[in-house]
C-alpha cells in the first residue's frame, strides 16, 4: 500500500486538483478505492479524454514513480516483465569457465544480476510505483494471460529463479481505448470505470488549468466549439488533449478569441482527418456562431 | 436499509443487475461488499459509484446499472443521487437509433421480391419459432463449411521451429549448456492467427426471407471462431449481436439474437447504420485488418451518398470487403438500385448468397482472404 492516505473521495479530488487534474465524482471514486483497496484500476473511454494524464496525477498525489508499458501486437514477456542478460551470461561462462565447479558455475549463471528488469517487474522491485498499462486492446491474448499473476499476486515468477514478490504493490492502472473486449478473467480483478468526455465548465477549468496565461474568452470559446464538433458526427471527435492543444495553438498566436480565420488556421490541432478538415471548414461559420 | 446490512442489500442489488445481463458475478459482488467498507455507506453518489465501479465490466452496462440502481435504492438510502452523472449513452451502447425522418411508406407486402427500401423504423423482434431438423442440419453443415478454413494471417508472434528469426534465447540457452559455443542456432517461424471476419447483415423488410439463413450463417461463424468474429445487424439501428450469438446452442443463440433485434423487417438506412459501425467499432480496431462481409440487398432508400463515403472509408480500413446480395445469383442482375452502386467501386467481391450452394462460395471466399 503507498504510504500516502486519503480519507474519503474528496481528499483524493482535491490532492489529483493541486496536481493539476480535475476529476469528477466518479473518477475521485475510482481513484480512492484503487488506493484503498489495492486494486488495479480499468479505465475505458474514447481517446484523449485523460485516462493517461490520471496515471500521472496518481504517480504524484501517492509520491509514487511512474512506470509505464504501452502495449503493442506481440509483446511479450521479455519485454514486458523481466529478460536474461544474454551477452553478460555468454561473458561469465567465458570467464568463469576454467577451474570452478561446473554445478555453481551453472547456478550462478541464473542470477538476479544477470535479470533485465522490464517495465513490470521494475514497477514490483522498486515500489512505491504506479505502473501504467496503456492500451491494453493493442495487446493480445497472450499479453492479458501473464498479466493476471502480476494484478493477483503483485509476482512474477522467473523459472530459473523463484517468484519476485513486490514489497510495496504498485498501483496499477490499465487504460483501454476498446478496440476490442479484453478478456473478462482481467476485468474482474479491477475496478471497471468509463471515462467520459468532460462537461462545458469542467472542460474550461481543465484548459485553464493547463494553460493558465491564455485568455478567458478564448478558452470558453475554443470549449464550446469542441462541445459541438463532438455532436458533429465526425470521424473522429476531439478529446480534451485536442481542446488542450488547440487553446495552445492559438494562444501561440496570440488570438484573444476564436474568430473564422485563426480557427481556420489552426483547425488541424483539433481534427486530425481529412474528411473532418474538409467538412467542418466548410461549415465553420455555424461552429462558431451562436 | 444499507445501513441495516449492506452485504444483504448488495448481494439482491447485484442479483438484480445480473438479471438485467450485467456481469455483476460473485467476485465482482465481494469487491463491492469491501469497498462499501471504505466509502460512507449513506452517501448515494458513493453507493452509485461503488456499486458501477465494482459491477459492472463495459459501457454497455452502464445505462441498465443506473435503471436497476434506481429502482433498488429509491427510498433505501436517505438521499436520492442527484442528477445521475453522464452515461456514455450515444456512444458505445450496443443500440443506437439512427437520425432520419421516420415517414411511413406501405411497403408491398404481396410482392415476393419487395422492390422498393423503406426508412420508416418499424420495431419488432423476431420470433423464432423452434428450428427444425433439417434447420439444424444445415447450421452444422455450415458449421463444417467454415470450420477448417477460416483466413489467417501473420501476427507479430514467432513460435520455435521454423527457418526464419534466430530464437536469441533458445540460443543462448544451448550456448551456455555448451559450455558457451554457438553449437546450433534455434530459429523461428511467425504464427498465424485468424483473421477477423466481421458480418453485417442487413434485416431490413426486403431482406426478410434471407436473414434468417444469414443469421445461421453467422452463428456457424461465431461458434467456429468466437473470439475473432463480430456480428451486427443493421436496419434502422445498428445492434450488435456477437454476445448472443456466442452460446453454443443454436436454438438458444438464434433466440437470443432474435430478442436481440429490435428492428426486425424493418426499414433500411445503410449508410447511417454502416457509418455508426465505423463509429463505434469499425475504426477502433474491429474492421481493421479484417474480412468485413456486408450482406444487403443494397436498396438504400435515403441518399446513397452517405453510404459510397463509408464504403470508401471501410475500403481503407479492412482488409477485404465482402458483398453479398441474395439476387446477384437471379438471371437479369445487375448492380443498379443505388446504394449497391455506390458501394461497388468499394467492394472487393460481390457474391450471391441466397442458397447454400452460394453460402459455400462465401465461405470460400473468406477462406482465402
Amino acid at each position: 500500500m503507498p504510504p500516502v492516505e486519503f480519507a474519503d473521495p474528496s481528499a483524493v479530488a482535491a490532492a489529483l486538483d493541486s496536481a493539476g487534474y480535475l476529476p469528477d465524482g466518479g473518477l475521485a471514486t475510482a481513484a480512492f478505492l484503487a488506493i484503498r483497496m489495492g486494486r488495479p484500476l480499468f479505465l475505458e473511454g474514447d481517446p484523449g479524454v485523460g485516462k493517461t494524464a490520471l496515471a500521472q496525477a496518481l504517480a504524484t498525489i501517492t509520491a509514487a514513480r511512474l512506470v509505464r508499458l504501452q502495449c503493442y501486437e506481440g509483446i511479450d514477456a521479455s519485454q514486458a516483465l523481466y529478460d536474461w542478460d544474454f551477452p553478460r551470461q555468454i561473458l561469465h561462462l567465458r570467464v568463469a569457465a576454467d577451474g570452478s565447479d561446473r554445478d555453481e558455475l551453472e547456478a550462478s549463471l541464473y542470477d538476479r544480476r544477470f535479470l533485465v528488469a522490464r517495465p513490470i517487474l521494475q514497477a514490483l522491485e522498486h515500489g512505491p510505483a504506479v505502473l501504467l498499462i496503456d492500451e491494453i486492446d493493442r495487446a493480445d491474448d497472450e499479453f492479458e494471460a501473464f498479466l493476471l499473476e502480476v494484478l493477483a499476486d503483485n509476482a512474477v515468477t522467473v523459472p530459473e529463479l523463484g517468484t519476485i514478490t513486490a514489497e510495496i504493490p504498485p498501483l496499477v492502472v490499465i487504460t483501454s481505448n476498446r478496440t476490442r473486449e479484453v478478456h473478462d478473467a482481467l476485468k474482474r480483478r479491477c475496478l471497471y470505470h468509463w471515462v467520459p468526455h468532460p462537461d462545458f465548465a469542467r472542460e474550461v477549468a481543465i484548459v485553464r488549468r493547463r494553460i493558465p496565461d491564455a485568455a478567458a474568452q478564448l478558452v470558453d470559446d475554443v470549449a464550446r466549439a469542441v462541445g459541438r464538433l463532438r455532436e458533429a458526427n465526425l470521424v473522429k471527435p476531439p478529446g480534451i488533449a485536442e481542446t488542450i492543444d488547440w487553446t495552445q495553438a492559438l494562444h501561440v498566436l496570440g488570438a484573444p478569441r476564436l474568430d473564422p480565420e485563426t480557427a481556420e488556421a489552426t483547425l488541424g490541432a483539433a481534427l486530425k482527418y481529412r474528411e473532418d478538415l474538409v467538412r467542418v471548414q466548410r461549415e465553420l461559420d455555424a461552429l462558431l456562431g451562436g | 436499509m444499507l445501513s441495516a446490512d449492506p452485504v444483504v442489500t448488495m448481494t439482491g442489488f447485484a442479483r438484480a443487475l445480473r438479471a438485467n445481463g450485467i456481469a455483476a458475478d460473485g467476485t465482482r459482488l465481494a469487491t463491492a461488499i469491501e469497498a462499501l467498507g471504505h466509502v460512507d455507506p449513506l452517501d448515494a453518489q458513493q453507493v452509485y459509484w461503488t456499486g458501477r465501479l465494482t459491477l459492472c465490466g463495459e459501457p454497455d452496462d452502464l445505462p441498465r446499472y443506473d435503471a436497476v440502481f434506481d429502482a433498488w435504492f429509491r427510498g433505501r438510502l436517505p438521499a436520492l443521487p442527484g442528477p445521475m452523472p453522464p452515461t456514455p449513452a450515444g456512444q458505445l451502447v450496443q443500440l443506437r437509433p439512427l437520425a432520419g425522418d421516420t415517414d411511413d411508406t406501405a411497403r408491398d407486402e404481396d410482392d415476393a421480391l419487395p422492390t422498393a427500401a423503406s426508412d420508416a423504423e418499424v420495431l419488432r423482434h423476431r420470433d423464432l419459432a423452434a428450428l427444425t431438423d433439417l434447420e439444424r442440419d444445415e447450421i452444422n453443415a455450415l458449421i463444417a463449411l467454415l470450420a477448417p478454413r477460416v483466413g489467417t494471417r501473420r501476427t507479430r508472434r514467432h513460435r520455435p521451429r521454423g527457418r526464419d528469426r534466430i530464437d536469441v534465447s533458445r540460443t543462448v540457452r544451448a550456448m551456455l549448456r555448451d559450455g558457451g559455443e554457438p553449437a546450433t542456432l534455434a530459429r523461428l517461424r511467425p504464427r498465424v492467427k485468424p483473421r477477423r471476419l466481421v458480418l453485417l447483415l442487413d434485416v431490413s423488410g426486403s431482406m426478410s426471407p434471407y436473414a434468417d439463413v444469414l443469421l445461421r450463417f453467422a452463428h456457424a461463424a461465431v461458434r467456429v471462431a468466437p473470439s475473432s468474429a463480430e456480428v451486427f445487424t443493421v436496419g434502422t439501428r445498428l445492434t450488435r449481436v456477437t454476445r448472443p450469438l456466442r452460446l453454443r446452442d443454436a436454438q438458444q443463440a438464434l433466440t437470443a439474437a432474435g430478442r436481440a433485434i429490435p428492428d426486425w423487417s424493418g426499414g433500411t438506412r445503410l449508410g447511417e447504420g454502416l457509418q455508426a459501425f465505423l463509429d463505434l467499432w469499425g475504426q477502433r480496431g474491429t474492421a481493421r485488418r479484417a474480412v468485413v462481409v456486408i450482406a444487403s440487398d443494397g436498396w438504400e432508400r435515403g441518399d446513397a451518398t452517405l453510404l459510397a463515403e463509408q464504403m470508401a472509408r471501410l475500403a481503407r480500413l479492412a482488409h477485404r470487403v465482402v458483398w453479398v446480395n441474395p439476387h446477384r445469383g437471379k438471371t437479369g442482375f445487375a448492380p443498379v438500385t443505388a446504394g449497391m452502386a455506390a458501394a461497388l467501386p468499394h467492394v472487393d467481391e460481390l457474391l450471391a448468397g441466397h442458397t447454400l450452394d452460394a453460402l459455400h462460395t462465401l465461405a470460400d471466399v473468406i477462406a482465402r482472404a
